[in-house]
């Protein structure tokens, strides 16, 4: 589903990595692993086209795609280290927002639904401001449920989240890969997932 | 010969270094000669005296400073357009020189008007938009210096020449407009006495001398920039006489 | 839930609309939720204008001279103090990336936003500008023109501002050098914006200050929400 060829990136003066090139299957999650500061958030954004590569090429779907381009933008979903909340909307009104700016308008119930999912009933109408980090996580996850996006990003999801909420993670990303879609995720965290789907990339 | 050959830092870089030295010679020996015609060869200008004299300074560096910008801006489209990093390097190694361009017509301006006019500043139109044309220099002066990262600065950079350059037509219209509604018992510029053909020459010759000294000094400059960007790369390395500084 | 082949739910030709019903809703709600800063941001304006006639005169004659210029040299700094914030909060907790990475085009994302700020910041300046200009003595044609004048002006302030606020995010010193980047540019609507006053009182036509200014506007609404977008996505690199 997606190939990266010959990429390179520097920040600063620092060349992070060059001559990349790995492929992500259908089905299959590629796991970014790497001491800090050896590129895995610059390569994420690299993907979602969010920052430019100094070398190489990205293939979604056997096509080249330029940084930002449309079609990638509507095909795949990032979640980054920051969650986009707002302090001053309610957890259902954050995760509306957010799911209406990918295009998609969810009804009340499928909001209710997926909030529950994530296990954030209680603090449903409750301002983000007094959300534990971890519960802010969730809506994030909330958001990659509702989303029906063929190729997922994720840059640390694992962060902040407790046992439980690694669990639900392991979950999306398990039912995620058996409908076909595809995950590049930046993690320390082992996950629970089958061996059989997972790759690695190991930056140095 | 292939031009996009030079798009490239590491086979510009030398051929900017062979370039500089042509343009800078030529400048001094233009300059030489303006400077003679125009203070020696010139005839005393019955209105302004010897006073006038000074426009063999002011009008070709307020040329340049208008013609900086425009060049800025073309550098700048290509830049944001095809992502090219030597372009970008060479509207940011025409800044400085254009802002000293743009503050050289200001001062010489204000010294021109004390004997012509009575006074060293004037709402001139003219002297307004060019007052604010070294704003927008500085402006992508201080851009520049705020951001660390050299790509981003550089596109960040191009993206306020470009919209500056938009500007600078519109701002010079509105001053014009301003001008003409709020004119008092000002002098006005354009009543310029008719000028002597020879003084035209030096005029002319003078614009040149600017021009290639703007040339010479953003290959220099241009040359500096690579090497700074550039430092670790490996062609940098094998320049002779750099290896040890670079270390 | 998820999977392959379920594609977009929106193409991009499409989805201006949706784009811009989607940032000026959530800007004026959240607007709507720190009602207090806006207060702030008009006191402000307020302010200045009244200072003004402190710092000459109060005679009569002169302020109805200076109303015009002192309400738009205000309505100036009260946008350059507003823009800061227009993109610095979507920027610090990652809404500007998922703006970025949203299937709907971003110049419209950007410009709803770049409404929704006018019409929290600019908008009600308009509206204060008659009740200021009683202050200066400035009478009927001349009140209703600078008004007029303030109310296509203040847009392009927006809409110019934008491109600096976005250029100068996560930048060192990002208010003041905010301001160096964007007054220069500000001059042509200052000249046709408070001339329009000027050209009532001097007895001639202000239809030309104000066609001119509309042009500006135009443009601007044209050109500026590209070059927003363009400099938000440098920003986020």
């Amino acid at each position: 589903m997606l190939e990266v060829l010959e990429l390179a990136a520097r920040r600063g003066d620092a060349v992070l990595f060059r001559r990349l090139g790995f492929r992500v299957e259908a089905g299959k999650m590629l796991v970014v692993t790497g001491p800090n500061g050896t590129g895995k958030t610059t390569l994420l954004r690299i993907l979602a086209g969010l920052t430019l590569a100094t070398a190489g090429r990205v293939l979604f779907r056997g096509e080249a795609v330029a940084p930002g381009s449309p079609k990638l933008r509507a095909e795949c979903v990032f979640v980054g280290h920051l969650p986009a909340l707002k302090d001053e909307f309610t957890a259902e009104e954050n995760l509306s927002s957010l799911v209406e700016l990918s295009g998609v308008r969810p009804t009340a119930s499928q909001l209710r639904a997926v909030l529950s999912e994530v296990a954030l009933d209680a603090q449903r109408a409750l301002p983000a401001r007094v959300l534990s980090q971890g519960q802010r996580r969730r809506i994030g996850l909330a958001r990659l449920s509702l989303l029906r996006r063929p190729l997922w990003l994720l840059d640390e999801p694992a962060t902040a989240l407790d046992t439980t909420g690694l669990a639900l993670l392991g979950q999306l990303i398990a039912r995620q890969l058996a409908a076909g879609g595809a995950v590049v995720a930046s993690t320390h965290q082992t996950l629970d997932l089958p061996p059989e789907h997972l790759e690695w990339l190991v930056l140095a | 010969m292939n031009v996009y050959q030079f798009s490239s830092p590491a086979t510009f870089y030398p051929f900017a270094g062979w370039l500089a030295p042509w343009f800078a010679w030529s400048a001094a020996l233009l300059a030489i000669a303006g400077l003679w015609i125009g203070f020696a060869v010139a005839p005393t200008d019955f209105q302004q005296g010897e006073a006038y004299r000074i426009i063999f300074i002011h009008v070709p560096t307020a040329w340049m400073s208008m013609f900086i910008y425009l060049v800025m801006g073309f550098w700048s489209v290509l830049a944001l357009a095809f992502n090219t990093r030597l372009s970008a390097m060479m509207a940011q190694s025409l800044v400085p020189t254009g802002a000293l361009m743009t503050f050289i017509a200001l001062w010489t301006g204000a010294l021109w008007g004390r004997p012509t006019w009575g006074t060293y500043w004037a709402w001139d139109a003219r002297m307004t938009s060019e007052l604010i044309l070294l704003f927008l220099y500085f402006g992508v002066m201080a851009l520049r210096n705020a951001i660390d990262d050299p790509r981003r600065a550089d596109r960040a950079c191009a993206v306020l020449t470009i919209v500056g350059a938009v500007n600078i037509p519109i701002i010079y219209f509105s001053v014009q407009w301003w001008n003409t509604l709020h004119q008092g018992a000002s002098v006005s510029l354009t009543a310029a006495p008719r000028m002597a053909s020879i003084m035209l020459i030096g005029m002319l010759v003078m614009a040149f001398a600017a021009w290639f000294y703007t040339i010479a000094v953003s290959l220099w400059r241009v040359q500096a920039i690579i090497l700074e960007r550039e430092r670790s790369a490996s062609w940098i390395s094998a320049l002779p006489g750099l290896a040890g500084a670079l270390r | 839930m998820a999977g392959a082949g379920m594609s977009a739910d929106v193409d991009s030709g499409a989805g201006v609309g949706a784009a811009l019903r989607w940032s000026v809703e959530r800007d004026l709600r959240l607007a709507l939720r720190s009602r207090s800063e806006l207060g702030v941001q008009l006191m402000f304006y307020v302010i200045v204008v009244t200072l003004f006639p402190l710092a000459s005169t109060p005679e009569r004659m002169l302020l109805a001279t200076m109303g015009p210029g002192v309400l738009w040299v205000a309505a100036l700094l009260a946008s350059l103090l507003s823009l800061p914030r227009l993109f610095a909060s979507d920027f610090a907790d990652g809404t500007l990336e998922q703006i970025a990475l949203s299937p709907f085009p971003m110049p419209a994302l950007v410009f709803g936003k770049i409404l929704a700020h006018w019409l929290t910041t600019g908008l009600p300046i308009v509206l204060l500008a008659p009740l200021l200009g009683i202050q200066y003595g400035l009478d009927g044609t001349a009140l209703w023109i600078v008004t007029l004048s303030l109310l296509i002006g203040t847009p392009i302030l927006s809409l110019l501002g934008a491109i600096g606020a976005a250029l100068t995010l996560g930048v060192r010193g990002g208010g003041s050098l905010l301001a160096l980047l964007i007054l220069p540019l500000y001059v042509p609507i200052l000249i046709f914006g408070a001339g329009s006053a000027d050209a009532v009182r001097a007895g001639l036509s202000a239809s030309a200050n104000l066609s001119l200014l509309g042009a500006g506007l135009l443009i601007a609404l044209v050109g500026a929400p590209l070059a927003t977008a363009a400099s938000v996505r440098i920003a986020l690199d």
